[in-house]
C-alpha cells in the first residue's frame, strides 16, 4: 500500500471538484451527479484508512454510504421528474416558483 | 510496490480527469459516461487498496444501478433548448474561489495536524479475503445499521414511486 | 530490464496474457460459426438445409459475412452525438469480452481465478446495458431510443432475478471464485442442478433475457422496432454489437455451466469404474468414444455425398475428429496434462448444450410482449428467487446444524417451492382490473395546480 497520504489527497481533489461542480453548474441533474462525487471521494478516504489499520469497519461505512447515495439518488431524481412536468426546466436559477 | 504505483497514479489520474470532464460538460449524458468513468476509476483504487469486495459492490451498484438511473432521467428530461444555454451560473467564479480555498485550508490542516495520528504505521500487508470478513462484520457487529439501512431503502422506494406518480 | 523491472515481476502476468490473446483472438471465429450453427439448427427444425452456397455445406458463410461487414459503408446518422456512436458499441464488446477473464475453462485454464469472480461477472454483465442505452440514445431516431430503453429497462430486471439464482446457488458452494465453486460440487459429489433445480430454472430463463435472446428479443426483433437500438448502425460497428451479444451467450453458459453443471468436471466424477486393473477410470474413455464415434458417422456421411468436394471435406472432418480422439485417448497417459484436456473438453461441450438450448428456444416460444415480459420478470422470477434462495437457507441450516440428510432436506425445500411457483403463476393468469373512480366523480383542479 502507498503511503496514506497520497489517498488523502486524492479524496481531497475529488471532493473540492464535486464541490465546484455543486455551486456552479446550473443543470439540476449535474449538481446531483456532482453530490455522488462527493460522496464517493469520501469513500475513497475511507477505505484507504481502513486499509491502513487492517479494520474492515471503513468498509462497512463505505457501505452504507452508497446504499445511502442510491435511496438519495432516487428520491432526487424523482423529485426533478416531479417538478419538470410542473414547468418543463431543469435548471436551477429557473426554479424559482417559491420566489415572491 | 512497483504495480502499487503503477495501478494509483493510473486510475488516480483517470478519476481526477473524468472528474474533471464531467463538470465542465455541456451535455448531461456526457457528464454521465464521465461519472462512470471516475466511479469505475475509483473502484479500481479500491481494487488496488485489497478491497475486492467493495470493487464490485461498486461496479454493480453505483455503476450499474445509480447510473443507470441517471442516464434514463436525463434521457426523459433532455431538451435541447439547454444544450445552447450558460452552463454557469451567476456565481461561479466567486463559488469557485471559495471551494479552491476550502481546499487549500484542508491541505494545511492536513499538514501541520498530521503528526496527531501515526500515518507512517506500516499498514497491514496481507488483508484476509474481503467477502468473508465485511460479510461477517456486516451481521454481527453492525446488524442494526444493516436493518436500518433496508428500511431506509424501502422508504426511499416508496418516496421515488410517490414523487414520480402523476395522481397521488 | 529498465525501471529495474526483473523478468520475476513479469512472470505472474505472463500465462494470463497468452489466454487472453487466445480468447480474443478465437472468439469472434467462434462467435461467427455459432450464428452459422444456429441458422443450420434454424433450417433444419423448420426442414429445410441453412446456408449451403458459400463453401461445402456453407461453412465458409461467417467468413464471408464477417468480409461483408467489414467492407460496408460507415453511416454516421446526421445529429447524432459522435462521441456515444463510437463509444457504444465499445462499451458492449468491451464488457462482454472483460467478463471471460473469470471463467473457468478448465482446472489450470483460467486467466484469473478471483476470490469475488461471480460477483465480477455480474458486474460486467451489469455494465454492457451502457452499450445498448447509449447506443440507441446517440443514433438521435425513435426506433432505437425506444428499443434501448425497453432493452435496458428488460435487462434490470431480469439481472435482480440472476443475481438472486446466482446467489442460491452460492450458498451450496461456500465460496465466490468460480473455480472453488467447481471444486465444491467436486467435493459433494453432484451437481449443484441436481440439489437446486429451481434456482438452474430461474437462471435459464433470466440468462435468456440478460442477453436480449427469444423469445424476449423484441428490443431487437425485426418486425418489431426494425432493429431497435441497433437499427443506425452499419458495418463494423453493427459486427461489433453483435459480437458482443453471442459472446454473452457464451459467458451465461459459461456461468450456468460452472455453477450448475459441474464445470469441467465429468459426469459422474464421483464413480471411480477402474478399467480391469489399470489405473484408467472407465468413464474417462467417454471424449476418446465420442469423437471415434462422431468419426465413424462422419465416415460412413461421407459415402453418402454428391459431389467431390463434399465427400473431400467430411473425410477431413472424420481425419480432425480421429486425430482429436487420439489426443483424448493418449492424454490419459499423462496425468499431468489430463486434468486439462479432458476439463476444457467437458466444459466446452457443457456449453454447446446449454447454447443449443438457447437456439432450440429461439426457433420454438412465440415473443413476448413487453409487457408480459415485464409481469414475468416482476411478478413471477423475483418472488420465486426470493423463495427459491430462503428454502435453500433453511435446507442448509438443517443439513449442516440439525443434521438432517440432505436429500430429504433439498427435497422439501423445492417442493415448497415448487408449491410456490403454481401459486404465482396462478395469480399471474388472474386480470389486473383497476377500479378507478369515474371521470366526473374526481375534484376540480385549478389552472397551474398537478393533480
Amino acid at each position: 500500500m502507498l503511503p496514506v497520504s497520497y489517498y488523502i489527497y486524492l479524496s481531497l481533489a475529488l471532493f473540492i471538484i464535486g464541490v465546484i461542480g455543486v455551486l456552479t453548474r446550473r443543470n439540476v441533474i449535474i449538481i446531483l451527479m456532482s453530490i455522488e462525487l462527493i460522496l464517493n471521494a469520501v469513500n475513497i478516504n475511507l477505505m484507504a484508512f481502513s486499509r491502513m489499520w487492517g479494520s474492515v469497519d471503513g468498509q462497512i461505512f463505505a457501505i452504507f454510504i452508497i446504499t445511502d447515495a442510491a435511496a438519495e439518488a432516487a428520491v432526487g431524481l424523482g423529485i426533478i421528474i416531479a417538478f419538470f412536468r410542473n414547468r418543463p426546466t431543469v435548471l436551477a436559477d429557473e426554479m424559482d416558483l417559491l420566489k415572491w | 510496490m512497483m504495480l502499487d504505483s503503477i495501478l494509483f497514479y493510473f486510475f488516480a489520474v483517470l478519476a481526477v480527469g473524468s472528474a474533471i470532464l464531467m463538470v465542465t460538460r455541456r451535455n448531461a449524458v456526457h457528464s454521465a459516461v464521465f461519472l462512470i468513468s471516475t466511479l469505475l476509476a475509483t473502484a479500481g483504487i479500491f481494487l488496488q487498496l485489497q478491497a475486492e469486495f467493495l470493487f464490485v459492490v461498486q461496479i454493480i451498484l453505483y455503476v450499474g444501478g445509480i447510473m443507470v438511473l441517471f442516464v434514463f432521467v436525463i434521457m426523459l428530461v433532455n431538451l435541447d433548448v439547454a444544450v445552447r444555454q450558460m452552463k454557469f451560473n451567476r456565481q461561479s467564479w466567486v463559488a469557485g474561489l471559495l471551494a479552491l480555498v476550502l481546499g487549500g485550508l484542508a491541505i494545511v490542516v492536513f499538514r501541520s495536524g498530521g503528526g496527531a495520528f501515526n500515518l507512517m504505521a506500516s499498514p497491514v500487508t496481507t488483508m484476509p479475503p474481503n467477502a468473508e470478513q465485511v460479510g461477517t462484520v456486516l451481521f454481527q457487529k453492525y446488524f442494526l445499521p444493516f436493518e436500518i439501512a433496508s428500511i431506509l431503502l424501502l422508504v426511499a422506494m416508496i418516496g421515488a414511486v410517490v414523487m414520480a406518480k402523476r395522481k397521488i | 530490464m529498465p525501471f529495474g523491472i526483473t523478468f520475476d515481476d513479469i512472470r505472474p502476468f505472463i500465462a494470463p496474457v497468452i489466454y487472453a490473446l487466445v480468447i480474443v483472438a478465437v472468439l469472434p471465429l467462434m462467435a461467427g460459426y455459432i450464428v452459422l450453427l444456429e441458422r443450420k439448427v434454424m433450417a433444419h427444425m423448420q426442414a429445410r438445409m441453412g446456408p449451403m452456397r458459400v463453401g461445402p455445406h456453407g461453412l465458409l458463410q461467417p467468413i464471408a459475412d464477417a468480409v461483408k461487414l467489414l467492407l460496408k459503408e460507415d453511416i454516421t446518422p446526421k445529429n447524432a452525438d459522435a462521441l456515444m456512436f463510437w463509444l457504444a458499441p465499445l462499451l458492449s464488446v468491451t464488457m462482454a469480452l472483460l467478463a471471460y477473464a473469470a471463467l473457468p475453462f478448465g482446472p489450470a485454464f483460467q486467466i484469473a481465478d478471483l476470490d469475488v469472480g461471480l460477483l465480477f461477472i455480474l458486474a460486467i454483465s451489469s455494465l454492457g446495458i451502457y452499450g445498448i442505452v447509449l447506443g440507441g440514445w446517440a443514433s438521435n431516431s425513435h426506433y432505437s431510443l425506444l428499443g434501448a430503453l425497453r432493452s435496458a429497462a428488460q435487462l434490470v430486471s431480469y439481472e435482480t432475478a440472476a443475481g438472486l439464482a446466482l446467489v442460491s446457488g452460492l450458498l451450496l458452494g461456500g465460496t465466490l471464485s468460480m473455480k472453488g465453486l467447481v471444486e465444491a460440487q467436486d467435493q459433494q459429489g453432484v451437481w449443484f442442478i441436481f440439489i437446486a433445480p429451481f434456482s438452474f430454472f430461474i437462471y435459464l430463463i433470466a440468462s435468456i433475457a440478460e442477453t436480449n435472446r427469444a423469445p424476449f428479443d423484441l428490443p431487437e426483433a425485426e418486425s418489431e422496432l426494425v432493429a431497435g437500438y441497433m437499427t443506425e448502425y452499419s458495418g463494423f460497428r453493427w459486427s461489433l454489437y453483435f459480437l458482443a451479444e453471442y459472446a454473452n451467450m457464451i459467458v451465461v453458459s459459461g456461468i450456468a455451466v460452472t455453477l450448475y453443471l459441474g464445470g469441467w468436471m465429468r459426469p459422474l466424477s464421483a464413480v471411480h469404474m477402474h478399467i480391469f486393473g489399470l489405473p484408467y477410470e472407465l468413464l474417462d474413455l467417454l471424449p476418446a468414444l465420442i469423437f471415434f464415434g462422431l468419426a465413424a458417422w462422419c465416415s460412413k456421411l461421407a459415402l453418402r455425398q454428391g459431389e467431390q468436394i463434399q465427400k473431400l471435406v467430411m473425410f477431413l472432418f472424420v481425419g480432425m475428429f480421429l486425430v482429436l480422439g487420439a489426443v483424448m485417448a493418449w492424454s490419459l497417459t499423462s496425468p499431468s496434462l489430463m486434468p486439462g484436456i479432458h476439463g476444457a473438453f467437458w466444459f466446452i461441450v457443457k456449453v454447446l448444450v446449454y447454447l443449443y438450448g438457447f437456439l432450440w428456444f429461439r426457433f420454438t416460444f412465440p415473443r413476448y410482449r413487453f409487457d408480459q415480459l415485464m409481469k414475468l420478470g416482476w411478478q413471477f422470477l423475483i418472488p420465486l428467487a426470493l423463495v427459491n434462495l430462503v428454502m435453500i437457507g433453511i435446507a442448509i441450516v438443517l443439513v449442516q446444524q440439525s443434521g438432517w440428510p440432505l436429500a430429504i432436506a433439498m427435497i422439501a425445500a423445492n417442493v415448497v417451492t415448487l408449491i410456490v411457483a403454481f401459486w404465482l403463476v396462478r395469480q399471474g393468469d388472474k386480470p389486473m382490473i383497476a377500479v378507478l373512480p369515474a371521470e366526473d366523480e374526481l375534484p376540480d383542479v385549478g389552472p397551474g395546480e398537478i393533480r
